[in-house]
């Protein structure tokens, strides 16, 4: 039988945007307050899971055209490249560096490279996430 | 690299070349191209003998593993020099023989001539090496040579039975022997034999002198098929014949006696040495001459026969060691007769032996049978043959004026003086020695003349026999001519061998017996008088002739002996309840049942943590400052323990599963209460994915046999899973009161913000001062993932159900329920 699920869907709508708008600022927050890379990529995978719920995998498919196994392989590459970007300049791998620097409109602000790092944990999370849900979910 | 290494290795370097002769000149017998090395090496070694019995000594060191005293140093004496020609001599005649003997299209001769020349170059590398780690390399080289050579005609069982079998026994004490010399180098901090002579006062009377005397001599005596080791030497008669007559006649079976010989110098003199050596001889004497009566195969014959006679050496060399004990004085002249005897018959056998099993191979090659039942009359046939038959047994018989009739006096000669021995009880046992040495040698006298007359005279057969016999060619009777030969004229002149060849072969067994320039003056006559041992010899022929005419009332002995008594049934029993019992030992415990496992594993956890734990005495209980229990603490973790102890008394695994998430998400409220808001928020989606995929399972579960009981209760799992509590919660506490030196946590809170910018401290060390961890976790996230969606897209079980059957023989539990949640 098929459900009427249209008060899910519409909530999922509003809702999906939420949690993807809470999981960004978690991963930003991340360096300075509870947060980070791993637990906004998993913040990410559960509103994808919320739009796999409302509506179905098919959706997802459309809504986020993205192999997510390739979004696992390039958080790792970006991990890793982090790691290999210090050797470049002579310093151990994985030395991470920051600074402060006035940009226009956000003014003041403090950027890392362990960001950069922290978004490679991100995308691999999301994309392991999203790979195992949407393989279990699309077994039959 | 001097000459002499070059002629060790070159039988190696030319076995390379082999196949392409085969395969590119097919038109010629590959033996033709393989016939000169043995023929080079014998002249090059004829060469140095003037050298060697002017006392000079050649030495050559190639450094191999120098910083553990490995190398590979090449050394030429008296007793090497006797051996190399041999080797590469007899090596010769049977390369000649076999060309004749072996098809050149039937057989894989490029096969055979690889593993002969390994086998030659082995030999000589046993018989010249100085350090004992090279002579053990090669010695386990002609076991491996001779295992191929056996099993040859691989698609006979009994060949590789044979091969098996003296693979197993000469391995068994090859390792023996490894075993010894690393005892002797623990004794004298070197591998090399001259030096380990040379420190002779600290070897005596060590305290492993003696465990590494019994492990050589288990070496020596496995190879030399010495008893109870003679046991694989008959089955190895599933050789081809030149390969009996070369390996296991006049080479192979001799390394055991080349090693007796070259480690008499340092065990010799002891007790121990003499009795051993003696009496295992002359068992094997007696055993080997008694079992060649009942054999019916001609190579059976020559087998046994071999055993005995490598006995009687064995036991010459005993006898010989008697002398060592006396050392530089008038009486050890007396026992180094045995010594002398030895190197004479030890020549002697070579040539008769190895003449005797070219001319049993002809029969073989011309009659297509070597059994004696079914030949006879074949003197008519095979004059030629017949005649060297007949010179071969009288001299194995020990009959005038063969070769074998001088060793055999010196054997008696030697076994009477032994008994004057005031030393090592033999006046007690001592006669012994000379009753079991005339008792065999009348065994050998009948067996020897089984051998010649059964089969050369008597009644022709005809129907028996699928072809009809005719005289061999040419080329199949020059090698045994010239074995043959030699036995008549070592027999006549027996003086061609002493000086040249027999005094420095004494001279490197008995250094100690020496004076620095002096030489044994060994002149070995023909006619010594009417002595003991003449009459003792008459007294062989005597009962020998009466023993085979008589054979057929007697003969019917041997079937009464027990069958289940013999070594072989020993052998063969013991490999097969070795199987099994290893079999039922290994079945016992790998059961098949992860459960089982697991319990193994913690058994072992609680012994081993446990003991360490009680026995280094680190027991503690709390005693230093702790922080006091928050009420929410107390409640909370009352709450996770009622959840914990509910889950295996949940009735259904739903119950289960969400007892589990409980306890998960208390674990979050921990982290709250503890101030970890990061674990907590991964500890709280992680247990949300967690649940949610246990009950995906759940789901899937089939649908047969599901039973909703809840969990049996067995003894054994509570009181592991009890002592794993008590043991993991006995080590933290005590770890907990233990603590060292302080955390380096105060470091990360300081650097935080001025080495990396960033308050969540956190955050900081899993991307910035432990970013290396982060990173492979993640990577171990990624392969879990693909991990999961190769299970679940590629599917190899349902496309191939073979493939996942083949890891296991049988479809047990575990295949079926991977089967079934597929499904």
């Amino acid at each position: 039988m098929k459900t009427n699920d249209v008060i899910l869907q519409t909530v999922a709508k509003v809702v999906v945007f939420l949690i993807l708008t809470f999981s960004v600022f978690l991963f930003f927050a991340g360096h300075n307050n509870p947060g980070g890379g791993f637990i906004g990529g998993l913040m990410t995978a559960a509103a994808l899971v919320l739009l796999a719920l409302a509506f179905d995998l098919q959706t997802i498919r459309k809504v986020v055209p993205v192999d997510f196994r390739k979004v696992m392989a390039i958080g790792l590459m970006i991990a890793l490249l982090t790691g290999i970007g210090s050797l470049v300049l002579d310093v151990p791998f994985l030395s991470h560096t920051f600074g402060h620097f006035d940009l226009p409109l956000l003014g003041d602000t403090e950027l890392a490279t362990a960001t950069l790092f922290d978004l490679g944990v991100y995308l691999a999370v999301v994309g392991v996430t999203m790979t195992i849900i949407l393989s279990i979910g699309e077994d039959h | 690299m001097s000459l002499l290494h070059f002629a060790i290795l070159a039988p190696f370097i030319y076995a390379i070349a082999v196949p392409f002769f085969r395969k590119y000149i097919r038109g010629v017998h590959t033996g033709w191209f393989v016939l000169p090395v043995p023929a080079l090496l014998f002249a090059y070694f004829i060469s140095r003998v003037p050298d060697v019995q002017g006392g000079h000594k050649e030495l050559s060191t190639v450094q191999w593993i120098p910083s553990m005293d490995l190398n590979f140093t090449a050394y030429l004496d008296g007793l090497g020099l006797m051996f190399a020609l041999l080797i590469t001599g007899i090596g010769a005649l049977v390369v000649l023989y076999s060309i004749y003997y072996l098809g050149k299209d039937k057989e894989a001769i490029h096969s055979f001539y690889v593993y002969l020349l390994m086998f030659m170059g082995a030999m000589l590398g046993v018989v010249l090496s100085d350090n004992l780690i090279v002579l053990y390399g090669f010695w386990e080289l002609t076991s491996l040579s001779s295992f191929l050579l056996i099993a040859f005609w691989n698609e006979r069982a009994k060949s590789r039975y044979g091969a098996q079998k003296s693979m197993l026994i000469t391995v068994f004490g090859g390792f023996a022997m490894l075993a010894g010399f690393v005892l002797l180098y623990i004794m004298t901090g070197t591998f090399s034999i001259r030096e380990i002579i040379g420190s002779l006062d600290v070897v005596t009377g060590h305290a492993l002198f003696l465990p590494a005397m019994l492990l050589v001599l288990l070496g020596a005596f496995t190879k030399s098929a010495q008893f109870p080791f003679h046991i694989w030497l008959p089955d190895a008669m599933e050789a081809p014949t030149p390969v009996s007559a070369y390996l296991h006649s006049a080479t192979m079976v001799k390394a055991g006696i080349y090693l007796v010989a070259r480690m008499t110098p340092v065990f010799a003199g002891a007790a121990e040495w003499f009795w051993l050596v003696t009496g295992v001889g002359l068992i094997t004497l007696i055993w080997g001459s008694f079992s060649a009566v009942k054999q019916t195969d001609l190579k059976a014959i020559l087998a046994f026969s071999t055993i005995s006679q490598l006995g009687l050496i064995m036991s010459l060399l005993g006898m010989g060691s008697a002398a060592v004990y006396y050392g530089l004085s008038d009486e050890s002249a007396l026992y180094t007769k045995a010594t002398l005897a030895a190197v004479f018959h030890l020549i002697n056998h070579a040539t008769f032996k190895g003449a005797l099993f070219m001319v049993v191979g002809i029969v073989d090659h011309e009659t297509g049978t070597r059994d004696i039942r079914r030949l006879g009359g074949l003197i008519n046939f095979m004059p030629i043959t017949f005649t060297f038959a007949l010179i071969g047994s009288f001299s194995m018989a020990g009959l005038p004026p063969f070769n074998g009739f001088l060793s055999k006096e010196m054997f008696f000669t030697a076994a009477l003086n032994v008994m004057h021995l005031e030393i090592f009880n033999v006046e007690t046992w001592g006669i012994l020695i000379p009753v079991t040495a005339w008792l065999a040698s009348v065994f050998t006298f009948v067996y020897s003349m089984i051998l010649v007359f059964k089969t050369f005279t008597g009644k022709y057969q005809p129907e028996k026999l699928d072809v009809k016999p005719h005289e061999a060619p040419l080329g199949l009777l020059l090698p045994p001519a010239v074995l043959i030969s030699l036995v008549i004229v070592f027999g006549l002149f027996p003086n061609i061998l002493s000086y040249r060849i027999i005094e420095p072969a004494m001279a490197s067994i008995l250094p100690s017996l020496l004076m620095p320039g002096d030489i044994f003056e060994v002149k070995i006559h023909f006619w010594h008088g009417w002595t003991d041992e003449i009459f003792m010899t008459i007294g062989v022929i005597a009962l020998g002739m009466l023993l085979y005419l008589l054979l057929d009332r007697w003969s019917g002995l041997y079937g009464k002996l027990p069958q289940k008594l013999t070594l072989n049934t020993f052998y063969d029993r013991g490999l097969f309840y070795l199987d099994r019992w290893a079999n039922r030992g290994t079945r016992s415990y790998m059961t098949g049942s992860v459960r089982d496992y697991l319990i193994y594993i913690f058994t072992f956890m609680i012994l081993i943590l446990g003991y360490v734990l009680f026995r280094t005495d680190s027991v503690r209980w709390y005693s230093g400052e702790l922080a006091e229990i928050s009420i929410y603490e107390f409640v909370l973790v009352l709450v996770m323990v009622a959840a914990a102890l509910a889950v295996p008394f949940a009735r259904s695994r739903v119950t289960a599963i969400i007892l589990v998430g409980a306890v998960g998400y208390i674990v979050t409220l921990f982290f709250v209460i503890l101030r970890a808001p990061d674990l907590a928020l991964t500890q709280m989606i992680v247990e949300t994915v967690s649940v949610a995929l246990f009950l995906l399972c759940f789901y899937h579960l089939p649908k047969l046999k599901k039973e909703m009981s809840h969990m049996r209760f067995k003894l054994g799992n509570f009181l592991v899973a009890a002592g794993v509590g008590a043991i993991m919660t006995l080590i933290a506490l005590s770890a907990n009161d233990t603590r060292l030196f302080t955390t380096i946590s105060d470091y990360f809170v300081e650097g935080s913000y001025e080495l990396s910018g960033g308050k969540n401290v956190v955050n900081v060390i899993l991307v910035d001062f432990r970013g290396f961890d982060t990173l492979l976790e993640i990577a171990v996230l990624g392969i879990a993932s693909l991990g999961i969606f190769a299970m679940i897209k590629l599917r190899l079980e349902r496309k191939n159900p073979a493939a996942a059957l083949t890891s296991s023989s049988k479809p047990d539990k575990g295949s079926k329920r991977r089967k079934g949640r597929s499904a």
